[in-house]
């Protein structure tokens, strides 16, 4: 994971970038589409259709996100052994009877990679989700109520951003005897949540002093109901980016967890596979179809996500369509 | 801007106060022994010597005392230098130890992170604006930032040290060398340092070539921009004050990235079995040695700390809006 960052221009305190490698997309505050009526959003959702199909970034990323989920669902049905299971054939190459050959000690690469893959997608999915519940929770608050409650946020925001997260996990994972999935991915969320929130109080901020939000409160609806209705939306296609990145990253974040040992134990994962092939010195025996395969896929697929990624940006921006 | 800095200040005062209260709480919330985890090494003890050495232990170790004073000694501890024993490397200190090892990550991280975030910078502003250029950045830089780190530690080394032998792809210097300030051990070090450089440096150079290119389109777009080439200025000049808009979030950028940045140099010094901090870490778990690591994460939480406090002041210093309203506070 490494990280970049590119974000708003705007205030040096109100950053909206994502961790983990991944950068957030260009979406200037002002250039948020803002379709105030029920017909404009009909016609909003249209457009997006007709630019969506049209565009090349979109349908290549998607297509080839589409064909790695669709491997992680039936490659460990198609798969001719359990992902554990001894074939009592080690290190073989790869070929027709192991697709992706064996360990050295005569499990199925195949079979392990598959089940990794739908390991990542799941800690993946985990992590975006409980990132965005926290991150928005708070990121609205922050933005809607301002005053002390917003510095409280932000500085908490900033104080959980300067924690050492995969230090935090080795710290904690080595005191939890069996630590899961589950675990795992609340734990990316529980860290990555800053990420969210900065990005939703900013816009949060921008959005509340609009007219229609004004109009809201003067017809006496509460602070709730103006959120969920009248902020929200205005800022979903946003939030819908940021939530793809974070998705990517989490997966890139569970893997080095798992290299390292602290992931979940209980199942097989693409960190976990690349760990046993480096203690099992698959690079100095040239045992390349070990740890080659997960690695490759993992990078395709959080690869084919940042491009699918900046075709979303392109269709919901009308700003960046143009060049 | 005296109310920047004074935020600046406590938050970072609070983040220390976080990081130490955390790393304390972890482990007296956890389940496990230590001490009975030290006295299974030793053999042949009688309940009346076990409960005597237990009693020695949790003394030495400070554990003997209600919680709230094991609190307080700790905060003790860490003011003055005393961060705790090692139960690994038996009796040895853990400050000793971290700063053994410490060296060897700060050799690692320090160039890795300047370098990329300086070639990046240039990199992305370069193929802004060139057409040929932007069509092999982007689709490389995606592909760099999406890597995981643990597969470019595997990958690296087993092209350029297993399959053809230019770089040694584990330890910090040759293992048949003792340390001592010549040629051929300094050689060793540099020659150790390569790889593990190579896929820290790596990893991070397409996130920020990728981020400095969509600022710069941006500002280039931005209604500055436009006025100044109204005004028929320079292209040259436009692009330069683009390029300094767009190190402002990116500079921010680095900062918020930093633990990331850590995590991965982590997993990179225990792929490459580099002695470093990371090495250290992972020591500490697979031997249960949890004052080790409670040394180690207060070392790399004071870390990130002073880093983005460097980074604070790099930002005043490059941003004249904070820089001229300072100097109009104090005038």
């Amino acid at each position: 994971m490494s990280e970049s960052v590119s974000e708003v221009p705007q205030a040096p305190d109100t950053p909206g970038a994502v961790p983990g490698a991944l950068a957030t997309p260009v979406a200037p505050v002002a250039g948020v589409p803002i379709g105030a009526g029920g017909g404009g959003r009909a016609r909003r959702q249209s457009d997006f259709l007709y630019y969506g199909l049209r565009n090349k970034k979109l349908i290549i990323g998607i297509t080839v996100e589409l064909l790695l989920l669709l491997l992680a669902i039936i490659g460990p049905i198609i798969a001719k052994y359990p992902d554990q299971a001894y074939t009592g054939f080690p290190t073989q190459h790869p070929g027709s009877k192991f697709w992706f050959g064996t360990t050295d000690a005569g499990q199925d690469v195949f079979s392990q990679v598959v089940n990794g893959l739908r390991e990542s997608y799941l800690v993946g999915l985990i992590g975006a989700v409980s990132a965005a519940v926290i991150g928005m929770t708070l990121g609205f608050i922050a933005g809607w109520r301002g005053g002390i409650l917003d510095e409280v946020l932000q500085m908490l925001t900033n104080i959980i951003v300067m924690m050492p997260a995969l230090v935090l996990i080795i710290v904690i994972g080595s005191y939890l005897s069996h630590p899961n999935l589950l675990f795992e991915g609340v734990f990316i969320g529980l860290t990555t949540w800053p990420w969210v929130a900065r990005a939703v109080r900013a816009q949060t901020f921008t959005l509340r002093s609009r007219e229609f939000v004004d109009l809201a409160k003067l017809s006496g609806k509460r602070p709730v109901s103006i959120i969920v209705k009248e902020i929200a939306p205005n800022m979903a296609s946003y939030l819908f980016l940021v939530v793809v990145l974070l998705f990517g990253s989490s997966m890139l974040l569970a893997a080095s967890y798992d290299f390292l040992g602290v992931g979940p134990t209980n199942q097989v994962s693409l960190g976990w596979i690349m760990q046993q092939a480096s203690n099992e010195a698959a690079l100095q025996l040239h045992y390349w179809w070990w740890f080659i395969p997960p690695g490759a896929l993992l990078t395709a697929m959080v690869a084919a996500l940042l491009v699918a990624n900046v075709g979303l940006d392109e269709v919901f921006n009308p700003k960046l369509r143009e060049q | 801007m005296r109310r920047y800095l004074t935020r600046k200040i406590i938050t970072y005062v609070l983040a220390f106060f976080v990081g130490v209260t955390i790393d304390w709480g972890i482990p007296h919330l956890m389940p496990g022994d230590p001490i009975q985890n030290l006295l299974s090494r030793f053999s042949g003890l009688n309940s009346a010597s076990y409960a005597a050495l237990y009693h020695q232990f949790a003394q030495a170790f400070g554990l003997n005392v209600p919680l709230w004073e094991q609190y307080l000694n700790y905060w003790k501890g860490i003011f003055t230098g005393n961060w705790g024993i090692s139960i690994w490397a038996t009796g040895a200190k853990v400050t000793t130890l971290v700063f053994q090892a410490m060296p060897y990550t700060l050799a690692l991280l320090v160039p890795a992170v300047v370098l990329s975030y300086v070639l990046g910078n240039r990199l992305g502003a370069a193929a802004a604006r060139r057409k040929w250029l932007d069509n092999t950045v982007l689709p490389a830089g995606y592909i760099f930032q999406a890597i995981p780190y643990p597969w470019l530690a595997l990958v690296v080394p087993y092209l350029l040290g297993d399959v053809w032998h230019v770089f040694p792809t584990a330890y910090g210097y040759g293992q048949g060398l003792i340390p001592t300030w010549d040629w051929t051990f300094i050689s060793s070090l540099l020659d150790h340092w390569f790889l593990p450089f190579l896929t820290v440096f790596l990893v991070s150079l397409g996130g920020w070539s990728i981020g400095m290119r969509n600022l710069v389109i941006y500002e280039l777009e931005n209604d500055s921009s436009r006025y100044m080439r109204a005004l028929g200025a320079n292209e040259r000049v436009i692009r330069r004050y683009a390029y300094r808009n767009a190190s402002l979030p990116q500079l921010s950028g680095l900062a918020l990235a930093l633990g990331v940045i850590i995590g991965g140099n982590i997993v990179t010094e225990v792929a490459f079995s580099y002695p470093g901090l990371g090495h250290l870490i992972f020591e500490a778990i697979t031997n249960e040695d949890y004052f080790l690591l409670q040394g180690i994460f207060i070392f790399i939480v004071v870390g990130v700390l002073i880093a983005n406090f460097v980074i604070d002041l790099v930002y005043i210093s490059v941003d004249p809006r904070t820089r001229l309203s300072m100097q109009g506070s104090t005038t």
